[in-house]
Order: structure tokens, then sequence, then C-alpha cells
């Protein structure tokens, strides 16, 4: 499904991507561990298109994606759910899952909205309030919304569990383990590293901007250096 | 009292174009970051190529209708050949662009029309209403009448159409934009073409009244800066009212002071509200950055 191989990214001058080879495999969960810092944010906005790359290339299910600009890579199946929700605030939780939709050609994006609304009945009582009122874990439902809307074909989610109490944090991986038995592949960033893994088919470790570590979910969690670094144990 | 009236009536008739000049800097700002102060022409050429279709012998409806495809092409036209071009650059290198670009705009005009002052004939004739002893140009009534539907017009677009929203939407998160699906460079080149089209739509109002020349759009610029910066920079509808505010305090102090001071007004209210209240009167959009 993806496929990145020896890419390298920078902020001004400084490099914090050092030749990151990673793949995502049709209908897998990854997940990607690594301390603040390590570059999993700025990994994730590679592949979206908003953070430019310096070499190395970028596959989805084959075709090279470098220059394709960020709506197109969400046109051909690539949403993000950013660190930090970043919900359009002002605008209301049903107008956020609209503009989810605005790539989808078919225009027929009812359905899919009864179905997000469903999924997360929260929201479903909210559509009409603006989207910065709504509690944190409500903004985490609605980002994930808004970016299922486009109906991607791969899910990239960039810390869905920060700063949520440990009920909603087991909702959204349960939706995560969900979506992926509806045939979505999903490549998770979590500091949350132990149910992450638990959830993962397979995963990689990323320190200063280089992937140190890579196997299934299992092995990962049973590995002495990754359950001493990410697993305080 | 009488006297009270009629300043404010003129006032509000001033004010009703920079509040249009203001909300169209607004939109841009909002969009981009990038303070337009090409805005002032798209005004004057609004007004100046009314008046050159009319001498070229199409009637006023249609005179009108082309200067405003007319400045909306000047407006993408700005957005695709200036501004895009610069993506990423510093918003002094983005402002120095736009003044460039005024400056190249005012300049074709003084070559490819001309230097003179041009009118354009009220709508509606010109015999004036008297109410409580003061005077109202029927084209008065025009342009506030005109205003308000334009800001209706906006306003509808804003809040009734997903690509409204979805210039909303590039406004408070660009970069969420983005990861939305949003094409945020086209929907970038959208807020100057409407941007045009609302100062072009101002200028044509107005110029029976001001009339219209080709440096008539850099004193409508700084007004209307003016109007965004007393409304809040960033809030339209600080922008409008900020707009509004402007134009009657400078009718007020031409005409209870001297008109000499009247174009000093707007550089008055700039220091003043950027000194004493940098939010203006609205608040400013607090600016997201990731
Ligand atoms: N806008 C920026 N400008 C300059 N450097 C940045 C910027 N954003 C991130 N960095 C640097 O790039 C490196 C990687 O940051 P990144 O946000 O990708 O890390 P992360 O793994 O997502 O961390 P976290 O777990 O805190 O979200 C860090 O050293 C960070 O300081
Ligand atoms: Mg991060």
């Amino acid at each position: 499904m993806l496929a990145i191989d020896n890419l390298a990214s920078r902020y001004g001058r400084i490099e914090v991507l050092h030749g990151i080879s990673l793949n995502v495999r049709k209908g897998e969960i990854v997940t990607l561990v690594g301390s603040n810092g390590a570059g999993k944010s700025t990994l994730l906005r590679a592949i979206s298109g908003v953070q430019p790359v310096a070499s190395g290339t970028m596959r989805l299910e084959d075709k090279l994606i470098d220059r394709w600009r960020p709506h197109h890579r969400v046109a051909k199946g690539i949403a993000q759910v950013p660190e930090g929700r970043q919900v359009f605030a002002p605008l209301s939780v049903d107008e956020n899952l609209r503009l989810g939709g605005i790539v989808r050609r078919d225009g027929n994006i009812g359905a899919d909205l009864d179905e997000i609304y469903t999924m997360f009945p929260a929201l479903a009582e909210r559509r009409r309030n603006a989207a910065g009122t709504l509690s944190g874990g409500q903004q985490q439902m609605l980002a994930i919304g808004r970016a299922l809307m486009a109906r991607p074909k791969l899910l990239l989610l960039d810390e869905p569990s920060m700063g949520l109490a440990p009920v909603l944090v087991e909702q959204i991986f349960a939706t995560i383990e969900m979506l992926k038995t509806r045939g979505l592949t999903v490549l998770l960033v979590e500091q949350n590293a132990n149910v992450a893994l638990a959830i993962a088919d397979r995963g990689y470790v990323i320190e200063t901007g280089r992937i140190v570590m890579t196997g299934t979910g299992k092995e990962l969690l049973n590995n002495e250096r990754v359950r001493s670094a990410y697993l305080g144990m | 009292m009488a006297e009270l009236l009629q300043f404010t009536f003129s006032g509000l008739t001033v004010g009703a174009i920079y509040a249009l000049v203001a909300l169209g800097f607004t939109l841009i700002y909002n969009a981009s970051d990038v303070a337009n102060f090409a805005q002032g022409e798209f005004v004057m050429l609004g007004g100046m190529v009314t008046v050159f279709a009319m001498a070229a012998g199409l009637p006023i409806g249609f005179a009108a209708l082309v200067a405003i495809v007319f400045v909306a092409l000047v407006g993408l036209l700005l957005h695709r050949l200036a501004i895009e071009p610069a993506r990423g650059a510093s918003s002094v290198t983005l402002i120095i662009i736009t003044i460039g670009a005024s400056i190249f705009l005012r300049g074709m005009t003084a070559i490819l029309l001309d230097k003179n002052f041009h009118n354009l004939p009220p709508f509606f004739g010109s015999e004036p209403f008297v109410i409580g002893g003061a005077t109202l140009l029927p084209q008065s009534l025009v342009v506030l009448v005109g205003v308000a539907l334009v800001l209706l017009a906006v306003w509808l677009f804003m809040s009734r159409t997903l690509l409204g929203k979805s210039l909303l939407a590039t406004a408070a998160n660009r970069t969420a934009a983005q990861l939305t699906g949003i094409n945020t460079s086209a929907v970038i080149g959208m807020a100057f073409v409407i941007s045009a089209m609302i100062g072009a739509v101002g200028g044509i109002l107005v110029t029976p009244i001001t009339l219209t020349y080709y440096d008539a759009g850099t004193m409508l610029a700084l007004k209307g800066f003016a109007g965004a910066v007393l409304g809040g920079m960033g809030n339209p509808i600080g922008a409008v009212v900020g707009g509004l505010v402007l134009g009657l305090l400078e009718q007020f102090s031409a005409g209870y002071l001297s008109s000499q001071y009247k174009d000093a007004v707007a550089f008055i209210v700039i220091l003043l509200v950027l000194f004493t209240m940098p939010q203006g009167l609205f608040g400013a959009k607090t600016v997201e950055r990731v």
C-alpha cells in the first residue's frame, strides 16, 4: 500500500529525518513508536505532502506520490488525523465532516455522514455546535470522522490518544481496530506504545530521525529495549 | 442638527466603500496572511474600466459587468503570477509584492487609459432627497443599498456553500485544510477573485459621487486598511464596522474641524489603534499556528 524509501526531510537547514524506509501493507495496522521529537509527526506530514522532502521516494500502490499536492493525496486515498486534532474550530461539527468529504467525486456523502454519526453518537448530538466548543475526546472523534469522510485507503493517525481519559483512549483504539476489519489500512503514531503495539500487525521504532527497530507488534512488545524505553518496564 | 445628519449621510456613504475595501482586505488576509495593498486598485479599476467601457458605447449595466469580470481576472492574475510563486516568503516580502503590484496597476492604467479624472452618471438621477434639513443624493442610497447587497451575498456564500466553508476552513487552519483535501491554493486564488469583485463593485457604485482616476486606489487602500485595523485585523464584521466608523470620523472632522485633516484621520486611527488597542474594536482573529 505505502512504501517509503530512504526519505530525508529538513526544517530549514536542520535535517530531522535521515533515510527513513518503511512499508505498510494493505489491511495492516502499523504502529510507529518513538519519543518526543523523534520525527514521527514530520514523517506523517511528509507522507501527506505538507512537509517538504529533501530526498527519497514515497509510493502509494506502486505510484510515485512525491510530487502530488496534499489535496491530491487525500483524493487518492491518504487521509490524516493530525496531532492535536486540528478541527476547524469556528465551523460546526457537520461542516467539519462535510469538508472532509470535499475530495469525493461522487458528492453523495449523506450516507457516510450518517455512518460517522452512528459510529460517534456524541457528535450527532452536537452536529450544529462549533467544533471548538467540543471536549478533547469529541474533537478527536470529529478529526477521525473528518478523515474518514474522504473514504481513504490509508489512514494516518498522529497520537490520537494524546490527552484523553483512559475510557476514551479505549474507545479510540477500539474504533481503529473496527476500521481495520472494514479493510482500512492504518499507520498509527503513538506514545501510548503499549496499546498501540498490542493492536498492531507490525511496528517500527524511530529514534532521532532514524528507524532503529522493526518487527511484529508482539515482538516489539516483548523486546527488552522497547520495554525499557517506551513501555516504562 | 441638520449639519450632524448631513455629515452622517456622507460619512456612511464613503464609509460603506471603505467597508468594502476593508472586507476584501480581510478575506485575503484570513485565507493567506497576505496584506494586499493592491486592494484599492481593484476599486479604481472597477470605476475606470466602467467609464471606458461606456465610452466605447456599452450601456452602463453591461459596462459595469465587463469591469467586474475584468477586475476579477486581475485579482486572479495577481494571485497566480505574484503571490503564488512567492509561497512561503516572509510577510514583509509579500507586502512589498502587493505594493509593487499596486504601483504596476496604477502605471498601466495611466498608460493604457489616461491620467484624467472621470465621472459616471448617477444610476437614478441627481435630484437630492431632503431629510431633516440634510440632503441625501440618490446615488448615496445606491451605494448604501449596493454595499448591503454585496455584504449579504458574501455572507450567503460563506454560510451556505461548501466552497465558502472551505475558505473559512483555510482561514481557520491552513495545514488542517490541506490534510482534509482542500486545495488551499485554489481557495486563496478564490479569495483574491472575490476581493477583487467586491472592490470593483465599490468602485462602480461610488464613482458617480467621488470621481475616479488612476491614482484613486492609493488612499482607498490605506483607508480600507485603517478600517480593517480598527475593526480588529482578520474579523470580517469588524472590517465592515471599522470602515463605516472611519468614514464617519472623516466626515465629522472635515465638517467640524477642517477638511484639510480629513485624510489624516485614517493615519491617526491606525496609530491610535495599534498603540492603545491592537485587537481593534472586535478583537483580531486568533492566529493558529501548527
Ligand atoms: N516547525 C518546525 N521548525 C523547526 N524544527 C521543527 C519544527 N517542527 C518540528 N521540529 C523539530 O523536528 C524534530 C522532529 O519533530 P516531530 O514533531 O516530527 O517529532 P515527534 O516525533 O512528532 O514528537 P512528539 O512526540 O513530541 O509529537 C524535533 O527535533 C523538532 O524539534
Ligand atoms: Mg508529533
